[in-house]
């Protein structure tokens, strides 16, 4: 399957570096990798907005049932 | 690679870094400078980072860097995405560090900074970064599934249901705990608790404006916050000035944990863009942002530590905590050292981001490097006050007394020597009324960072500024995790009880959801409760529950990590886990027994019950309690600890044997029998057990 990597193999530039880190950190990967993905891997179906993608990770990041550490 | 050179830097690391330890160890002259520490731990982690995880990553687990991860199978971009190991690092780093590591080396360093850091550096790198380590690994080999998971189908369901059951109960002590530590740093504190309040307006606005105004604008909502945040701080300096409001926000220990019990309550039922997710992204960056400012004022500042290497409490009879070195400082300092909560992190999202199965040790090993990092700065922290203000802070009421005079007294006969004008200009410096058994840590904490940053900005002026920031960050991580952890509590209750009462596994009802949260509020609340009105501060019970079970979990994921090496036919190197299995599960176990059976009513919780009984009988009443109904109650509390340390024992126990079962089943089988999902999905070994 082509499962591509977020940065396509090179290294990350350090402000984009330090913004992904930040949003990862609460819980948000990044949009534009998931409209990448979408995009070559299920061109035929529909891509959520960066807004809609933002309450969806939102949503599932704490319906899950790993809690925050101690 | 460059051989020579390589080695020769190595050698200068190592050197470097023994020499540094033998100061921390060896020295003792009035004061140590915090930096030979700090010295000491870098160069233990870079050796044992360069060497040991490397040994683990490529002898013992023999990482595939080919071997395709559940990320790149069922990439989704969401919950499966391949992910710059930098920022996966960032991401895993920001779910492990909590409190924990903040507040254990506190509490550890009654017995003196040496003891604390040998067992944070020893502990991290052979049982701690392990067990995260290895755990990651199995779950990125399983498709990223959970803990709980990986025990059922390697060691059996029913060890899998007992491993659950542990971990909600840990969940349970843990909020408790937790819950204590900020109501012992608001009680009687105006600006602290001002302070404290304004986070919740604060993030419902910034809920507001990313949800509605300039939706999923997370720098943005942040940079708000953080804005309102500090102006929250310097408003609850106005309030603490002025009388009337001062007493508006002035609560006894009592009324804090009700007010937080029915917090906890509706703040798990809203919905979590509104409260939660705000201010999970507001203590998120304000956490590791304070992480690194202090990394920068120790460097900078260079403190000297004041508390002598080892203190006399060394013995047991400790005010912070009671029980001897062995084995209370292995189950007092957990996070930092070895946390089994990480086990559920490293099983968790993280698993499921991984580029390749080989990047797993700069994330699972790394990462626990820098929490350790973090206990290492919290146990500096505490150590550079002098130490007749960290025992007059750390000493319950029922001991020194309430007044400046009569803690200084007790504290100087203790050998600290401190006159009542210096503990009531340290309260004074902070902006409070009194610093005097604010135990739990948070505040012990917060003097001592306010001290080192004040130095780094701003002077003598900010240190109250300080300080209230200091307890401001720890009460908004500390606030954040007891909400998102009722959350998870409440899903593990619906489980449980959805296996008797289906409809109640139901997520949208209402009812359910009701139930299953006021269940959970009502466990740690009971706890917490229990805490507040202790005599002894309530840490003192608490916390060694807290450690135990924290070390039980870990010692359950380590064994879980020795099966599955058996099972992988690797039992050559399974000492690896073995080793900090063994040694969890004898510190766990002795500290539980102890706990349990110890003569001493301060540390054994039926001999404290039959201190309570006796006296009752005799129609006697003891501290705290007023009435023959609240000596009852004490009671209760005693059986009620007494039968948690027996579950955490037996827990610990039956996972042993299962183990061990296991184990010999593997030895058995000539061939490897670890359930893995391997190169494109097919499962190399089909199990036959």
């Amino acid at each position: 399957m082509a499962a591509q990597a977020q940065n396509g193999g090179t290294p990350l530039p350090f402000a984009k570096l330090v913004a992904r880190m930040a949003n990862l950190m609460v819980g948000l990967p990044d949009y534009d990798s998931y409209v990448e993905h979408r995009r070559l891997n299920h061109p035929d179906q529909p891509v959520m907005s960066r807004e809609a993608f933002f309450r969806e990770r939102q949503e599932a990041r704490y319906s899950g049932k790993v809690g925050r550490c101690c | 690679m460059n051989g020579t050179a390589g080695r020769l830097v190595w050698l200068i690391v190592a050197l470097v870094g023994a020499a540094s330890l033998g100061v921390v160890a060896l020295s003792r002259g009035e004061t140590v400078n915090a930096l030979w520490v700090v010295v000491a731990a870098l160069c233990t982690y870079t050796i044992a980072y360069r060497f040991y995880s490397l040994y683990i990553a490529n002898t013992v687990l023999k990482l595939d860097g080919a071997r395709s991860t559940p990320a790149m199978r069922h990439n989704d971009g969401l919950d499966y995405v391949p992910t710059d190991k930098w920022v996966l690092f960032g991401h895993h780093f920001a779910a492990i560090a909590g409190a924990g590591p903040l507040v254990g080396p506190v509490l550890a360093a009654q017995m003196g900074y040496l003891p604390g850091t040998l067992w944070i550096l020893i502990g991290v790198v052979f049982a701690g970064a392990v067990q995260d380590f290895i755990v990651l690994f199995a779950s990125t080999r399983r498709d990223g599934r959970s803990l709980g998971d990986m025990i059922k189908s390697e060691m059996g369901t029913v060890p899998g249901v007992i491993a659950l059951f542990g971990v909600l109960l840990i969940m349970i002590i843990l909020l408790a705990v937790l819950a204590l530590i900020v109501v012992k740093a608001l009680a009687g504190s105006p600006w602290g608790t001002f302070t404290v309040f304004a986070t919740m307006p604060i993030a419902v606005l910034m809920g507001v404006y990313g949800r509605f105004i300039r939706p999923g604008r997370v720098g943005e909502m942040s940079a708000i916050g953080l804005v309102l945040l500090l102006l929250g701080i310097i408003g609850g300096q106005w309030v603490a000035e002025d009388p009337a409001w001062a007493a508006a926000f002035t609560f006894k220990g009592e009324t804090l944990a009700l007010m937080l019990i029915a917090y906890g309550f509706i703040a798990s039922v809203l919905p979590v863009w509104l409260l939660l997710a705000p201010r999970d992204y507001l203590s998120t960056f304000l956490k590791i942002g304070t992480i690194i400012a202090l990394a920068v004022g120790i460097l900078i500042v260079m403190p000297e530590l004041h508390m002598p290497a080892v203190s006399r409490f060394v013995d047991g009879s400790g005010p912070v905590f009671s029980g001897q070195l062995f084995p209370f400082l292995f189950i007092t300092i957990a996070c930092g050292s070895v946390s089994g909560f990480h086990a559920l992190i490293s099983s968790g999202t993280t698993p499921k981001m991984l580029e390749t199965e080989a990047q797993a040790r700069m994330i699972g090993y790394g990462a626990m490097l820098a929490e350790s990092f973090v206990a290492i700065m919290a146990l500096i922290s505490a150590c550079v006050l002098h130490p007749g203000v960290y025992f007059a802070m750390n000493t319950p009421a029922g001991v020194i007394g309430t007044t400046v005079d009569q803690a200084a007294q007790v504290v100087s006969n203790w050998g600290f020597a401190i006159t009542p004008d210096e503990l009531a200009q340290v309260a004074k410096n902070v902006g409070e009324t009194t610093i005097l058994s604010r135990a739990g840590g948070a505040p012990t904490l917060a003097v001592g960072m306010s001290t080192i940053l004040s130095n780094l900005v701003g002077g003598q002026s900010m240190t109250a500024f300080w300080y209230h920031f200091a307890i401001l960050f720890e009460a908004l991580f500390i606030l954040t995790t007891v909400d998102a952890g009722t959350r998870v509590a409440r899903f593990m209750i619906q489980d449980l009880l959805g296996t008797a009462v289906p409809a109640l596994r139901v997520t949208q009802s209402w009812g359910a959801n009701l139930l299953a949260t006021a269940i959970a509020v009502a466990g740690w609340g009971y706890f917490l409760y229990q805490g507040v009105v202790d005599p002894l501060g309530g840490i003192n019970t608490l916390w060694p529950l807290f450690g135990i079970s924290n070390q039980m979990l870990a010692a359950i994921a380590l064994m879980l990590g020795t099966v599955i090496l058996f099972k992988m036919k690797r039992e050559k190197f399974a000492w690896v886990t073995i080793l900090p299995t063994t040694w969890l599960a004898i510190c766990t176990l002795t500290a539980g027994w102890q706990k349990l059976f110890d003569d001493n009513p301060a540390v054994g919780f039926l001999a404290h019950a039959r201190k309570f009984s006796t006296a009752l009988a005799d129609g006697k009443v003891l501290a705290p309690a007023k009435t023959t109904e609240a000596m009852a109650r004490v009671i209760t509390n005693d059986y009620v600890d007494a039968t948690l340390c027996g579950l955490f024992m037996a827990v610990v126990v039956s996972m042993l044997v299962f183990g061990i079962l296991n184990i010999r089943k593997a030895l058995a089988n000539p061939r490897a029998t670890a359930h893995e999902v391997g190169i494109g999905g097919a499962a190399i070994a089909a199990g036959d057990d």
